[in-house]
Order: C-alpha cells, then structure tokens, then sequence
C-alpha cells in the first residue's frame, strides 16, 4: 500500500517524531532550528497527543544553556525529554551534554546545524557547531534530506532508548531544515512500532526517586575518575550495532534502508568521496550521473558519525577502491584536517592493522559549502576529476576561489545533471507581495494533487525592509535529491518590474523556457520598456514571455500589494506543469483551506482574484531583433570607494559567490558608513517637506528610523549653488538668524514608513489634511529629490558646540551616524539608536547584542554605523546573544586602564609637555559638547608634543592620548537579551557600578528570530511558545535595577514623549556610573500599523502599561528623592491601548474566553504597578548620599564615598 | 392594566424595548433589563465593517512582513481555528436565548449588499426572534441619486427576507425625499416592521488639533418629536410594525408614541444616562398615567393621535411649521 505522502520542511519532519516521542520539550529560539520548537508549542496548544495519549509539556527556557538544564532535570526525573538548536545555541548546552551522556540518559537533541560565529556571525549552515560537540559523548546522526530527518529523528529516538547513549540528531540549517519536500510520512503506527514501552519503562526506572533514592552526580578524586569515565565504554561500543539493527527494523516498519555508512555508487569505483549532511544527496546524483557516463566513482554516506565504526566503515568501502576524498563542512584552522577527514585517515589505519588485505586507498581531505555555500554537481565532478591525478591535492577547498593560498579546485560551473521529466522554475519577487507563500501553496498543490514530487526552497534578504526573495522549485516525477539552488529553469517569473534592471532575471532560463512578469505596461507597451539585455536573453533563448498587471488586479480586488494568487495563477496557466483547469480547481480549493477559517470574505476576494488573473494575462509576441534603450545600471555611485565597488557592490548585485578570497579582510573588520552607497529605492511614497507650514520642531527627523529626514540650519551664501527646487526657510530659532533652515528627505533610502507625517504637529491651515511634511509618489519627484538630496549633502554640519543636546528643535540638527539600515520599514528601535549616534557617536563605543539590531547594524553588504567628516563615530562590535553586557563591560574596563595609564605617563611628562596642558588635560570635565571640544584641542596639541620627545613614555603616551578624551560606552540589545538570556550579565554588570550606558530596545518579544516569547512580552499578549496568551505579567527590569539604589534608570517612550527620551539619554550617558534604559520599542510583531507606531507608543503610556520614570541616584545624593514619575495617571484603559495591536487583539479570537481573563489580570497588574510608582515617587526626600557601592566602583570621576557630581539636564 | 402589545408578529408584555446599544453586550445586563421589565431586546449591532474589514485586518496582520527575512518567516503563531467577532456575536445571541424569556431581535448594521448579509441566517440559527436591519448609509457621492440609493435599501431588505424567516424589521434614517414612500416601499418589500429612526453618530471638529472627531451624543426627550411625526403619518398606512426610538425617557413619551401609533417604543439613551432600572419607573408611571387617565389597556390608545385619526392632521404637515413659527415670541 502506497504511504501518505505529505509536504513539509526539515523542521517539521524534525519535530513530528520528535513530539510523538516525547513527554518534555524543553525549547529556546534560535535560527534555523526555532520552528521546530514553534511545532511542538503549536501542536501542544492544540492539543495535540503523543505516543501515548498525553500532550506534552512545551516549555522555554531563558536560554539553550537553560533549556539544556531543563532537559537534563527532565530527563533525570524519567521524563522523555528533546530539545532543539542550533549553532551558538548548541554551544551554550555543550556543558549538559557532557553531564547527560556521562550519565548514560537517553535523550535527542534535534539540530539544524549552522555555522558558528568567528570573524562574522551567520545564521546559515554548516556543520561547525555539530562538530564542537564531538567531545561530550553524544552519538552525532546525520540526516542529509528531508525524508531522512523524519525517518533520522524517529530511528534516533529509538536508538537512545536501547543504547543509552544521547543522540545528537542534526541536518543542514537552511538546506534542509527550511527546504520544502515531499516526503513520505510516519504514520502513528509506525512510530509506535519503533518505540519501546519496555525500553522507555527502562528509563524511568534509572530516574531519580524519592521512593528508592539513589544519588547521581557525585565528585570523584584522582584515585576513581578516571576507572569510571571508562566504565561506560561498552555502551559506546554497542550503540553503533544497535543503531544499525534500529536501521534494519525501521527498513522492515517503513520500507525505507539505512546503513551507518552506506555506499552508493559503481560496484568496481576506483574514486570514492565521504561525507555526510545534505551534500550527500548531490554527490548522489552527481555520482549516478558519471557512472552512466562510463566512470568508476562512489559515495559513502555518513550517517552515524559518532560513535565511529570502523567495523561498519570498512564493510562500506568498496575493494576497488584507490582513492578517497572525504568531505567536511567545517573548518578546524590550525588542525591537522578537519574532523571527518581525521576519523577516516584514523578508522583506515585500524581498518589495515586489523586485515592487512583491507582497501589501502590514498586519502585527500576537502571543504565545501560554510555557510550554505552551494555545493552543486559541477564542483563534485571538479573533486573526482582531480582525484584521478597521481598527486590530488589535499586540504583543498572546493566552491570558492582561494587566490591566497590556493587551497581551491577548479570546477565547471555550467556541469549539470540531466533528470528527465523535472521541471524547474525561479521566481523573483518582494517579501511584501507574497511571492513566497504563492511559491508554498503552489508546491503543495502539486505535491498533493499529482504523483510528482516538489521541492522548494527561498533564497530571503539580508535587509528586512523592500527585501527581495528568488524561489527555486522543483517538480518531477522521482524522488528530487538536488540539493542546491535552480540553474536550469524552464521557467521565469518575475512579480517585480523594476528587477530586470536590477538582477540577472533570465539567466537561468533554458531554451524555450516561459517567462512570466509582471507589469503595468500591456502586452504591447512592454516591449519597449523593458532593459535590452532582457530583450536579448529572450530573443536568444526562443523564450515564451506574458505579462500580467498583478498589481491592477489585485487593487481591483482590495489585495492590496499582496499578487501572490494572481501570480500563482498565472504560474499554473501558462507553465504546463498541471492541466489549467485542474490546477484553478486545486487553488480554489487551496483558497479555501488557507483563508476558510479567517473568513469567507477573504476566500472570495482571492477566488476573484483567480478569475481576474486569468482574464489579464496576455502573451507578448517576441520580436526577432532587440531594440531597446534601456541599459543597465551601475550598482553603486562612481563616487564611492574601491572597496565598496569592488567588494560590497557585486554583494549587493547578487554575485557575492564571485568574489575571491583576497577580496576580504582576513578579521571580519569592514569599513562603517556604507550604508550610503547601496541605494535601493525601496519606497512607493516620500515625504516631501512643506516649508511654508513647518514650525521647525525636529519631530520628523528624530522619528525617521532609516534617517533619511535631514534638517540643517545654514550660511545663506552657500544657497547660491542649490538647485532651483530646493527649499529652505527663515530659522524660527533666533539663535540662526541670518542663516538658512531646510528639511531634505534621501529619496533613494526611504522606506515610505509615513512615520514622519505622522508626528508632525503642524497641519496646513488650508487644508487640514496636509502638515508640514506630506506623503508624495515617489517616481515623478525622484530626479529632483536625488539632486536636492546631493547638494544637501554638500552643506556643512552645524557646529556642536552651539547646540543645546536637550532641545529637539536643536539635536536634530546632530548629523546621524546611523544611517539607511535594513530595518523594518517604521522600525520601533532604530529612532533611538540613531538618537544615540547624534548625541554620541562621535566618542561612542558600541556593544550590540545579537538580535534585529545586530542585523540590521551589521548585515553585509552594507552597514549603517557611520562616521562624521572628521572620520569619528560610533565603533560597533557583536559579541553574542548571551554576553552583551559583560562584552560592553570590557570595553569599558579597557578604555579605563588605559586612560589611567595615560593619566599617569602624563603625570610624568607634564614638565615636558607644558605643566599647564597637562594640567587642563587631566582635571578636565568634559561634561557637555564645547568642554570635550576643548579636550580634543588639548589632546591635539599633546600628541604635537609628544611627537618630539623621544621616549618610551612619551611615545606610549602617544598612543594612548585619545583616551584622554571622554568615551560613551553603550551596550545595546533587545528584551531577549536584557530580560533573558543575558540577564545574569547585565545584573552582575549594573551592579559593579562602572560607568556603561545600557539601551534595552524593548520589543517585548523575540523580533529577530519571529515573535517568541520573552519574559518583556505584557501579560494577555499573544506570541509564539505563547499562542494562549502571555499569563504572567512583564517583568519589571527597571525597577530591578532601581534596588541597587546606585543606576541610573529610565523607561521611555519616543513616541509618547519624545523630550522625555532625549533627556533621558542624556542623563544615562552623563551619569557616572551605570545607566539603564528601557525604551518602547513599536514592533512588525505587535500587528500594528507601523505608521502609527508613535501612536502606539503614547498609547501605551495613556493606558499607565508603559510608565515613564527616571531614577537618578545623584538626586538621593542631593537629598532628593531619585524618583521620578513622569508619566501622568492613565487617560486610557488598558484594553483601549492594546485591543488596537494584533498581538493582543488576536487571543480575543483564539482563546475569547482566556481573553478576558488575563484582560483583566493585564489591567490589574498596570494598576497597582502605576500605585507602586505613585508611592515610590512620593516618597519623602532621602538624606543620603550617592550610594557607597556604586560611587567607589566607579573610578571615572567621583573619589570613593563621594557622590559625583551631578550633571542633570533640565 | 393592560400593556400588551404585538411588535414584529411577537407578543410583547408591553412597548418598552432595549434598543440596540452597549447594555446588551453582557448578558448579566440582559438579565436586568428583563427584571427591569423590558418586553424585548434589541441585541448591539453586528457591523458589516466588523464583519469583512475584522476579516481583512486579521489576514493583513498574520501576513504582514512574513517571508520576507529567513530568520523571522513569521510573527505569530497560527491557531488551527479563529472565533471572530461575528462567531463570538452569534454566540453571544445563543447565549442570551438561553438566559431569558423575552424576545432577543438581532441587530446587523450595514450598507451595501454584500456577503455580509448571509450573517441574517446565521442570526435566525443562532435563535434570535426577529432582526434588526439598520441600514446605516451616509452618501457623500454626489453622482450617488436617491432613486439609486433607495433601490439599495430594498434589496438589502429582499436579500435579507429570502434569507430568514423571523420577522426583520428596518431601522431608518429620516432622510428620504419621501419618506412615506419609502417606508410603503419597505413595506411592500417584506418588512415586517420599521424603526423610526435612526440616529447618525453626528462629526465634530476638535479645534485644538483641526480633526474630525466623531462624537457620540445621547437623545433628549424632544428627539422624539420626529419619530412621533413620522408614525403619526403613517400609522394606518402601512402593514408592518412601527416602533419609536430616539428619545424615550419619561412615560410621557411613551405614550405619546404609543398615541400617536407606535407599537414599540425603544429605550437607549435613558438607560445609559439613568440606570437599568428606570425601566420599572416607567412602567409604574405609564399604569399610573393610564389609571389616572381611565385607560384599561394600551390597544385603546394606539394611534389615537395619528395623523388620521385626530380632527386636525394639518399639525402633522407644514401647516404646522407656520403655526410653530406664530408660537414663537422672542424672551
């Protein structure tokens, strides 16, 4: 009987054994693995049994570290027991897994294995993490498709149980974990069938107990150790038996073999590769190609690595064999190979001193694919080919160019492998039009409505607003092992017009191939509009080529820019891979089972939308001759410099697999500010300021996440060179007379968010719908904007030292050094981090934790941090999720070693620098922007000193001099970080009383890796690992480091009161001591409209949920209270705020009646959070002093047992 | 004393109705006002708006930014199943069936015919003894003529009809050129009886921040000088059912609706303002105004003072309007 097939990525078929086969899921996001614990907590809501009849408890942790100690308890209490990761997250269990298979437990970790940060983080796949673990004694399974990670997760949940040994079961992050599939799946029964209930029953019974207490985890000496870490050995040594007799049952339950090392390839192979992961799969196909081709060539698939079977190994090697080549990807710098390469030269070795007749094949070690690097058959076949050479090179590199120490094999890119019948498409589209999800369902329909496989997978942005998506899909009639992205597509569709200027669109394209696009002009205007290249490729190629107007059909149908049924219509009507009318019926039905449950309304519109597709998509008669005028475009400005042109630039045109080796830093170490190059002109509208109705408050250019609102205030003169439609007007601040004020929006770098226009107070006196800043379509202004943009650049900066930082109308004239990120369009977090680099860039030193603001801050190609012209601005590093705060804290002892060195070399030279430079230097106070001025003039003029003193101590002066001048250190990330996992460092940093400026970007929830659960998430709200609705309260950070009495505190809302905000950062960063910021931060993962994201944030402070407070340890020092409330009592319920945000509003429909409960519970907790405030803030006057802790710790400025002296801004 | 009456083909203990409003959106509230002693409910109003755009909002929401960055290929979990506002509204009608005697009247306010209308059925399952149709449509598309806007009412109306069997009456805007032609037309169309009238949230402008600002204001008692007009008219003429609302407070009113040839009469605003239990104070009043006055029963009074049935009908039309105009003597 044929088994249920169904569709689903590697996550998924993860987790579907996975679940089944447990009782206790202790989970914590991280990338690619998180929708596997997204799964299990989703089918858990639902109630979804296990194996047997029980739905198990999902539960987060805080951190991997965390979930791993959960896992760990769990497991020694009797429960069955997995967790998923990944990459850093897999780090952060390490020290439970060494504990978990030293004690012999059975368990899964389930891990979509990614790269581990080094010179760069990345969230893409390779087997780096996987193999740090190899030490802790966990068996390591690889599953290398998607089909195999089902069948992998089940075989390994049943090898644990028999063996005792904990299994690590891992596939390609990415690849495999995020590839689209059609696979056969378990059913119930077969899972059952794999299962134990003797064994499982084993497992409790070795669980601690009250009822027969035993003890676990004792500490050993020298005298027994090392006799019982070797007493486990049996249990290693029998687990590779007993996976592969787990292998031969789950072949005879399911139909489906496996073996530990498995050969594929031809019976008399000569040439043979080693590897696991999902390479696998295209050295299979590569490997099948070439045998039919006549070669001697072979594969073994690694499937249990650890623990090492040389037995299993050699019966896998072919005799035949005389050469081998064994793949990691992984890279261990310094080793002698990497670690697969190792085991094999090793286990070869045994193999010959146990049967000197055995196989004695050369060996050559290799690495491909880091990162999600392709692997594709052109570079298999380069391996082979250079295996038949009497000395093949070893420790090779394959994939990449190493022009620096040639480690690289050639390869021939254009080697594909031919599979009758498969079918092959690309789709360019916007993450915004829904392509994606088109792509998913299409996969779906053609996976469950015929016999043919599918496979798909998304190649996403690195920007995460305006980003772009290629789909690759694939359908045929066999199993589809190509594991790597299309390069042969019999079909093209692009949803976005203006990428044909952009992208090699058709490069792909076969002969004969159909290209579908979409676009405003009809099938006979499109001809002429469309870039002579495209005109070219399709003349060449004798392509097929049809338009639609998605857009037009999907405004006629209130979709708005979503065309994903439009395109997927199309797609099915003129590709041919279903008959048409089946494949309309099967979206329809489609429609239906997707929106049903949202609403009938929504089912309709798309069924429109379907037949309306179909009436406006026509074909276009290619002409034999290409005509066009429109040419390509260069990437980036001529202006810009030769490492953006020659390395950033064919990143962001989509060729960075081109670039060599030497084309990089060798420490991850990027120049800042190149942001500015990459103009992507993303928005449909701008603002366009109204000069004549602006009151020149600065509202706009503080709100602008990307800070692309620009204000200046100007010498007149300079106007003479503008062009003729830029404006300008009087200064309203009398402080500029005489000079000129003007707003300039970058057209190129807008995200349309309509942020600005909405705080703008001012409103046209004419015609009250208009302000002062006004939305405008972007296409007939853009010329002129782009030149009014480069002459604004040309103006100079204000000078800092005749703005005063507490006064928005002022600080906005504070040139940005954060500048055009990938942010969401309206990002929440951005205003702030950009108010940051006016009011401090320029001596800031920034750690950022891991998460949306280390993305968008540091995604290549291009990143926003940038400098002023005097070459200073923020100095920007990542260390990790976990560490932020203790990384940051480090930055700030350093600076404060070396500024004590400097204080003393300069002690000692002061007779010979000038007594009274010296002097000025030393017992400077550089507390606000004319004072560090006068510092850094100071310190010129010292290190012009020092220059002449020939000593030691005068040229080690001389390198340390600029840590004269003051630095802002800041550490900053988001609520994941600062209430959960990096919460232990943060406490232990704010508690040594150094002087650090902490910024929480408090989303209230997990943005980056998709709206988990943290514990800053409002209590009522729903997120992912929280589909019920949050039950707890958020937890008050703030007032937690209020107990210290010594840090200086403050909650703010921009949106609500921007003033507020300001003063804040100012007073954090002037404190001497610890500072910590909690700033509201609006969220894509709220549901909101993110044009009213300020709205939401004034909101949230009406409804009392968000106070606004400053506490401020040097008022106590003053007698003061150090308290202070700014918010007024709430003007708004809790519900008027938060039934406006999806994320609230949403658990009304899913879960009504736990609606209303922790509606209330949520307004409860505001209440008497907003009385405990009012009383705190009430309290009379302390007679104290800057508490003792905080002041002596903090040796910037104040003596121990002194209060520093304060520098409030009023 | 007598107070019966028959709205909607339902036999009701007397004329006093809750008409659509907040106090029916608990059902604790429900309760009370049928220990106040209200004869039916009028159930808040499910909106078509609340009906497509809580569809669309909710779609945009859970699509919104999703796969479009590989870390984050979503924002929110996906329930297996949403209970949206029109599911929870149904319920909310089984609900209060199940905790009272008196009749529940649905309540669907929209303005084109749409899909929305098939939510008429679902009300009638729900258990709801008649509906409520308040048509609520402000046309500000001036190539928008009457003709084609009074065609819409009834075919909203016909939609309706073919789709359930309770009774529906229609809840009206005065704002017809004929209004007793429309309301002939309605009831010819189907209508089993009309709610005269509705009352349209009126804009206001906030000068401080130069915004529209909408600006809920309740009825006075003379609020009922229009419906009084309008039933007075066509009392007699038509076959449906004529109930009163906008300003019903005081006994007073009641009756002179009741007079003037009302079959139900709709309270609101004296609720919000005075209490749940200004219910019974009303009905107190009304028996003591009626024994006071020798009345046995309601029937006796209804349409006494309609424009046909009183010696001077003029008062009703424009004549009135020059003898208003005569009454008025500057103070």
């Amino acid at each position: 009987m044929p088994r249920e097939k169904i569709i689903v990525d590697g996550n998924e078929a993860a987790a579907l054994p996975a679940y089944k086969a447990s009782e206790v899921i202790a989970i914590y996001p991280i990338t690619p693995s998180s929708p596997m614990g997204e799964w299990a907590d989703a089918w858990a809501a639902a109630k979804k049994p296990n194996l047997w009849g029980t739905v198990p408890l999902v539960q987060e942790m805080q951190s991997e570290g965390g979930a791993a100690g959960a896992v760990h308890g769990a497991l020694q209490a009797g429960a069955l027991t997995t967790t998923f990761t990944a990459s850093q997250g897999l780090l952060l269990m390490i020290p439970n897994m060494f504990k978990i298979a030293g004690e012999l437990t059975s368990t899964v970790f389930h891990v979509s294995a990614r790269t581990l940060a080094t010179h760069a983080l990345s969230i893409f796949g390779d087997h780096s993490d996987v193999m740090a673990t190899r030490g802790t004694g966990f068996a390591l399974l690889a599953s290398n498709s998607v089909q195999e990670v089902t069948d992998f997760a089940l075989i390994a949940h049943a090898s644990t149980l028999e063996s005792r040994v904990p299994f690590l079961h891992f596939f390609d992050g990415f690849r495999t974990s995020h590839e689209v599939a059609k696979i056969e799946s378990l059913s119930e029964e077969d899972i059952r069938a794999m299962i134990s209930d003797e064994l499982v029953a084993a497992h409790r019974a070795r669980a601690l107990s009250p009822d027969r207490p035993f003890i676990r985890g004792t500490a050993q000496n020298p005298d027994v150790f090392f006799q019982s870490r070797e007493a486990a050995n049996k249990f290693f040594d029998n687990c590779p038996g007993i996976v592969q007799k787990v292998m031969d049952k789950f072949g005879k339950v399911t139909g489906r073999s496996y073996k530990l090392f498995e050969y594929h390839g031809a019976p008399d192979a000569e040439r043979v590769i080693v590897a696991m992961g999902s390479g696998v799969e295209t050295i299979h196909e590569t490997v099948n190609a070439l045998i039919s081709k006549g070669e001697k060539v072979g594969l073994i698939k690694v499937r249990l690595y650890r623990p090492f079977s040389f037995q299993h190994f050699a019966f896998a090697l072919p005799k035949s064999v005389k050469v081998l080549s064994v793949l990691d990807r992984t890279k261990e710098p310094g080793a002698p190979g990497d670690p697969l390469y190792l085991d094999v030269v090793d286990a070869l070795n045994e193999i010959r001193s146990l049967d000197p007749k055995s196989p004695q094949p050369k060996v050559t070690g290799g690495r491909y694919g880091l990162s999600s690097k392709e692997f594709t058959p052109g570079m298999v076949k380069g391996i082979f080919d250079e295996l038949k050479k009497d000395s093949p090179k070893n420790h090779f590199t394959i994939g990449i160019d190493d022009d620096v120490t040639r480690t690289s094999l050639p390869y021939d890119p254009d080697f594909s492998v031919e599979k009758p019948g498969e079918v092959q498409a690309i789709f360019f589209g916007l993450g915004a039009d829904g392509t994606v999800s088109a792509n998913k369902n299409s996969i779906k329909i053609i996976g469950d409505d015929t016999p043919n496989y599918a496979q798909g997978y998304f190649v996403y942005d690195s920007k995460k607003s305006g980003s772009v998506t290629v789909s690759h899909l694939r359908f045929g009639p066999e199993m589809i092992r190509s594991p790597y992205l299309v390069n042969r597509a019999q079909f093209v569709g692009c949803h976005q017009f203006n990428f044909l200027e952009k992208f090699d669109v058709l490069g792909k394209i076969v002969e004969g191939g159909v290209f579908l696009l979409n676009s405003s002009f009809g099938p006979d205007a499109v001809w002429d509009n469309i870039p002579r290249h495209v005109q070219e490729q399709l003349i060449a190629k004798k392509a097929r080529f049809f338009v639609i107007d998605g857009y037009r059909v999907a405004r006629d149908n209130n979709m708005g820019t979503r065309i994903n049924t439009i395109m997927q219509t199309c797609f099915f009507a003129i590709s041919g891979v279903l008959p048409k009318e089946d494949a309309i019926k099967a979206i329809k039905d489609s429609i239906r089972k997707a929106y049903g449950k949202k609403g009938e309304e929504i089912v309709q519109m798309n069924f429109k939308a379907v037949d309306q597709a179909l009436a406006h998509l026509h074909e276009v008669k290619v002409p034999a001759q290409a005509t066009g005028k429109i040419g390509t475009k260069p990437i980036v400005s001529e202006k810009a410099p030769d490492f953006v042109k020659k390395v950033l630039a064919p990143i962001m045109a989509g060729r960075g697999d081109e670039l060599p080796v030497s084309a990089f830093p060798v420490d991850g170490t990027f120049p800042v500010g190149t942001t500015q190059w990459e103009k992507r002109c993303i928005a449909q509208d701008i603002p366009v300021w109204d000069e004549k109705v602006c009151i020149q408050c600065g509202k706009c250019v503080l709100v602008c996440p990307h800070a692309v609102i620009r204000a200046k205030v100007f010498d007149e003169k300079l106007a003479a060179g503008a062009p003729k439609e830029f404006k300008t007007a009087k200064p309203m601040n009398r402080d500029f007379q005489g000079m000129l004020y003007t707003i300039q929006v970058a057209p190129d770098d807008c995200t349309g968010c309509g942020l600005c226009v909405e705080v703008c107070p001012a409103k046209n006196k004419q015609e009250t719908r208009l302000k002062a800043i006004n939305m405008t379509p972007l296409p007939p202004i853009l010329e002129r904007e782009r030149k009014n943009w480069d002459f604004y650049l040309t103006l100079p900066e204000l000078d800092r030292k005749k703005i005063k930082p507490a006064e928005i109308r002022y600080n906005q004239f504070l040139q940005p050094l954060f500048e055009f990120s990938g942010a969401c369009a309206g990002c929440g977090e951005t205003p702030y981090i950009k108010l940051v680099s006016q009011l401090f860039g320029d001596r800031a030193i920034i750690s950022n934790a891991t998460g949306c603001s280390s993305i968008y801050g540091a995604n290549l190609p291009t990143t926003p941090y940038a400098a002023n012209r005097d070459g200073r601005g923020p100095a920007w590093s990542n260390s990790l999720f976990e560490d932020n705060a203790e990384f940051g804290m480090g930055y700030r002892l350093a600076i404060d070693k070396q500024k004590e060195l400097a204080g003393e070399l300069l002690r000692k030279l002061a007779s010979q620098v000038g007594e009274d430079l010296a002097k000025g230097i030393l017992e400077a106070k550089q507390t606000d922007e004319p004072a560090i001025f006068e510092q850094r003039e100071r310190v010129a003029a010292l290190k012009n000193k020092l220059k002449g003193i020939n000593s030691p101590s005068a040229q080690l002066l001389l390198s340390l001099s600029d840590y004269l001048v003051k630095k802002s250190v800041w550490i900053i990330g988001g609520d994941g970080w600062a209430y959960d996992i990096g919460f232990g460092g943060l406490d232990h940093v704010i508690a040594s009383g150094r002087d650090v400026n902490i910024l929480v970007l408090d989303t209230e929830v997990y943005s980056n890796t998709g709206g988990q659960m943290s514990k800053a998430t409002p209590c009522g709200a729903v997120a992912k690992f929280a589909e019920g609705g949050k039950t707890m309260p958020k937890k008050d950070l703030g007032f937690i480091a209020m107990t210290y009495g010594g840090v200086y505190v403050a909650s703010v809302a921009m949106g609500a009161r921007d003033d507020h905000s300001v003063r804040a950062f100012l007073e954090a960063e002037s404190y001497p001591g610890p500072s910590l910021i909690i700033a509201y931060s609006h969220c894509i993962a709220h549901g909101i409209n993110m044009t009213l994201g300020m709205q939401e944030q004034k909101n949230a402070v009406a409804s009392g949920y968000w106070p606004l407070y400053r506490y401020n340890p040097l008022l106590a020092a003053q007698g003061k209270n150090p308290f202070q409330l700014d918010s007024a009592a709430p003007t708004i319920s809790f519900e008027q705020y938060a039934y406006r945000q999806n994320r609230f509003k949403m658990l009304t429909k899913s879960h009504p009646e736990e609606a209303k409960v922790l509606l209330e519970k949520a307004q409860a907790s505001v209440s008497s959070r907003r009385k405990l405030y009012e009383n705190f803030a009430a309290m009379p006057s302390t007679e104290g002093k800057a508490p003792e802790a905080q002041a002596s710790a903090a040796p910037t400025s104040a003596a121990p047992g002194k209060a520093p002296e304060s520098k409030e801004v009023n | 004393m007598n107070l019966a009456t028959k709205y909607l083909k339902l036999d009701l203990k007397n004329p006093l109705v809750a008409s659509a409003s907040p106090l029916s959106s608990k059902i604790e509230d429900i309760k009370k006002l049928e220990d106040a002693g209200v004869s039916a409910v009028v159930m808040y109003s499910l909106f078509e708006e609340q009906i497509t755009h809580e569809t669309y909002e909710l779609q945009y929401h859970l699509t919104h930014g999703t796969e479009s960055f590989a870390e984050s290929l979503t924002y929110f979990p996906e329930p297996e199943d949403f209970v949206r506002g029109p599911d929870q509204y149904l319920e909310h009608i089984r609900k209060a069936k199940m905790s009272v005697k008196i009749p529940i009247i649905g309540s669907l306010n929209g303005h084109s015919a749409g899909g929305w209308t098939d939510y008429a059925k679902k009300i009638q399952e729900a258990g709801a003894d008649a509906l409520e149709l308040n048509i609520y449509f402000l046309p500000t598309d001036t190539k928008n003529t009457g003709a084609k806007i009074e065609q819409t009412y009834l075919d909203i109306l016909k939609l309706v009809k073919s789709a359930v069997k309770i009774p529906v009456a229609v809840k009206l805007s005065p704002y017809f050129s004929s209004m007793a032609n429309m309301a002939k037309r309605l009831d010819d169309a189907g209508a089993d009886g009309l709610v005269l009238f509705n009352r349209f949230y009126q804009p206001d402008i906030d000068l401080e921040n130069l915004e529209v600002v909408p600006n809920v204001l309740l009825s006075t008692r003379f609020a009922n000088r229009l419906p009084l007009r309008w039933i007075g008219i066509l009392y007699g003429h038509i076959k449906a059912s004529l109930a009163a609302t906008s300003g019903v407070h005081e006994h007073f009113d009641v009756i002179k609706l009741i007079m003037a040839g009302a079959d139900a009469t709709m309270l609101c605003s004296a609720l919000l303002k005075n209490g749940i239990p200004h219910v019974s104070k009303i009905l107190k009043d009304m028996e003591t105004w009626m024994e006071d006055h020798e009345y046995e029963s309601l029937r006796q009074m209804r349409g006494s003072m309609s424009h046909k049935s009183v010696d001077n009908p003029a008062a009703f039309e424009r004549a009135n309007y020059m003898k208003a105009l005569q009454s008025y003597k500057p103070g």
